[in-house]
């Protein structure tokens, strides 16, 4: 198991109530695992534990033990982590300080330590698989949003880490950019073989491309299986506010009236249920 | 009714944002869309004088923006901005939301009101005491949203209301909006989901490189083909197209009308 977590629970220093409870989750080498849930049910507290950040930067109570390849992060530096697990977050504009797309990817590899010549190497892997190639000296704020998304994952895939956490990514990208991120997401878990922990309310994404999604409510998982069984629970997810596709809701409707048999998964199975039963 | 007449906008003696677009806002929901970059936020920075024409005139109620303030401006067109991250600036949700009504002279019971109304409306009641700081991006989208309302602007801007929200605030925010239409509110929502403008709006504009390419009912605004201005069709209605049902705004209509069908 690449990440292991166990009974973990998490409160804010300030905070009343504890924003995980008694979480228990592994994912293996290579997996894509989808993360849903409401607002404020704690899908980014548990993302900030996957690289340390939460209890090493951001202070609370902590309990139980989350282990990335081995690791226990409690005793384990954010540093070290992050050569391990990349973090991506929401907002791209609020991850870019440098003045070049290049200088961007560097940034964090000359931290690193490494020699000129893997740091040219690795940078121009991370520019050419996010399809950034050619924006070398752009000036990081004048790009769209899909770019500046796609080069925050760029800078933080130069470290090669085994596991991508993705919080968002899309959320604030136009329908181009939210297009040109989650085909990245998929290419580098399906060709690159990067593990791929996935917070996204576009559930259709979800659907075709993860391997196995949690459901989050009030900090504790509460549905967790393959997306096709977890999207048999139309009724949970809608009341938990999750975004169901349009699909999955009429066949689930249709179902309940005992017209249709089965359930939906997309468009397509949806259309080829429903015409045989109006004949067209 | 706020009337946009024969609008330009250049910025910096430059960059032609906006050309040429009128238009009119009245009670109603309307739905402002087009690609990145198409002058959505230029046309709504003028509606309540954050911008002034370059050429034309934007008339609030009677008001020329060019003869106002801001600050009387968004006293009748509230704006809620996209990221509502780094707007923020009292120690708690209640003073925040209160900052408003507390700047307009309102009565301490009347102020109490306001926010009990605008933290229920966008499901943040029971968050009170909480840092603005300490709250989740969707929870931080609602209290900028909570902040508007309770100034209660007679016409509200919103940019991307929706993004980043799960369904269930999604769907509160959408409730608030219809029942502001229904008080008498002019809305304007600028947004890239197809899905809210299908449920919620009643008229579109629709913005490509700053000219006004398209105004009408929603209806007339889907039969365009929206992959020409980078938005794509919900869904629903490529599923209600495919098996011919017409027409349809939510999954109820769909079912309620297939349903119809079966039986005849
Ligand atoms: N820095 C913080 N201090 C106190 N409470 C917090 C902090 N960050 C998040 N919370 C609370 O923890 C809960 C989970 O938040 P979060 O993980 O951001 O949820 P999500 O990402 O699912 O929207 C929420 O109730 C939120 O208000
Ligand atoms: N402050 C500014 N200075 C110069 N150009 C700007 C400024 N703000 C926006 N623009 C340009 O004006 C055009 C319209 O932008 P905007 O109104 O933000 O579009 P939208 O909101 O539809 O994405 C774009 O080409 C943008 O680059
Ligand atoms: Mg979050
Ligand atoms: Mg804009």
């Amino acid at each position: 198991m690449l990440i292991r977590v166990e009974d973990l629970s998490f409160r804010y220093s300030r905070a009343k109530d504890y924003s995980l409870k008694n979480i228990n989750l592994k994912v293996r080498k290579g997996e894509f695992l989808g993360i849903l849930g409401a607002s404020g049910s704690g899908k980014s507290t548990l993302c900030l534990t996957f690289n340390g950040i939460i209890p090493h930067s951001i202070k609370g109570e902590f309990r139980g033990d989350v282990y990335v390849k081995g690791y226990n992060t409690k005793e384990t530096s954010v540093a070290k982590l992050s050569t391990i697990v990349g973090l991506v977050l929401q907002n791209p504009d609020s991850q870019l300080f440098n003045m070049t797309v290049e200088e961007e990817v560097a940034f964090g590899l000359e931290n690193l330590g490494l020699d000129p010549e893997e740091i040219r190497r690795r940078m121009k892997w991370a520019l050419r698989i996010t399809g950034l190639e050619g924006l070398e000296n752009e000036f990081p704020p004048n790009l769209s949003g899909g770019q500046k998304q796609r080069l925050a994952i760029a800078s933080v895939l130069a470290m090669k880490p085994e596991i991508l956490v993705l919080d968002e990514p899309t959320s604030q990208l136009d329908p181009l950019g939210k297009e040109q991120v989650l085909s990245l997401v998929t290419l580098l878990n399906k060709e690159q073989g990067i593990t791929i922990i996935l917070v996204e309310h576009n559930t259709e994404y979800l659907l075709s491309f993860a391997d196995r999604v949690i459901v989050l409510d009030k900090g504790e998982i509460i549905l967790e299986g393959k997306p096709k069984q977890v999207f048999e629970e139309v009724d949970v997810l809608v009341r938990l506010g999750i975004r169901v596709p349009a699909s999955v809701r009429i066949a689930h409707e249709f179902k309940k009236r005992g017209i249709l048999e089965k359930a939906a998964l997309n468009e397509k199975e949806l259309i080829n249920r429903l015409k045989t039963l109006i004949k067209i | 009714m706020i009337e946009v007449k024969n609008l330009w906008h250049i910025y910096e003696g430059r960059k032609i944002a906006l050309k040429d677009v009128s238009l009119t806002i009245e009670n109603e929901i309307l739905a402002l869309v087009g690609p990145n970059g198409s002058g959505k936020t230029t046309l709504a920075k003028h509606l309540n004088g954050l911008l002034k024409p370059t050429k034309g005139d934007v008339i609030v109620d009677g008001i020329n923006t060019k003869e106002a303030s801001v600050a009387e401006l968004s006293r009748i067109v509230g704006y809620v901005f996209q990221n509502p991250e780094h707007m923020f600036f009292e120690e708690n949700v209640f003073k925040e939301v209160a900052f408003g009504p507390k700047n307009l002279g309102l009565s301490k019971d009347e102020i109490e009101k306001r926010v009990e109304w605008a933290l229920r409306s966008v499901n943040l009641k029971g968050y009170e005491d909480r840092s603005p700081y300490s709250l989740s991006g969707g929870e931080k989208q609602r209290l900028a949203i909570a902040c508007m309302l309770a100034m209660n602007p007679k016409y509200l801007i919103l940019d991307e209301p929706t993004t980043g929200l799960d369904a269930k605030s999604a769907e509160s925010v959408k409730e608030v909006i219809r029942k502001l239409k229904e008080k008498g509110h002019g809305i304007m929502l600028i947004t890239h989901d197809m899905e809210l403008v299908l449920e919620l709006a009643e008229r579109v504009v629709l913005l490509y490189e700053g000219i006004k390419v398209f105004d009408g009912t929603i209806n007339e605004f889907f039969q365009l083909d929206l992959r020409n201005y980078d938005l794509d069709k919900p869904e629903l209605l490529k599923i209600s197209e495919r098996l011919s049902v017409g027409f349809v705004r939510n999954i109820n209509e769909f079912v309620t009308s297939l349903l119809r069908r079966m039986r005849a």
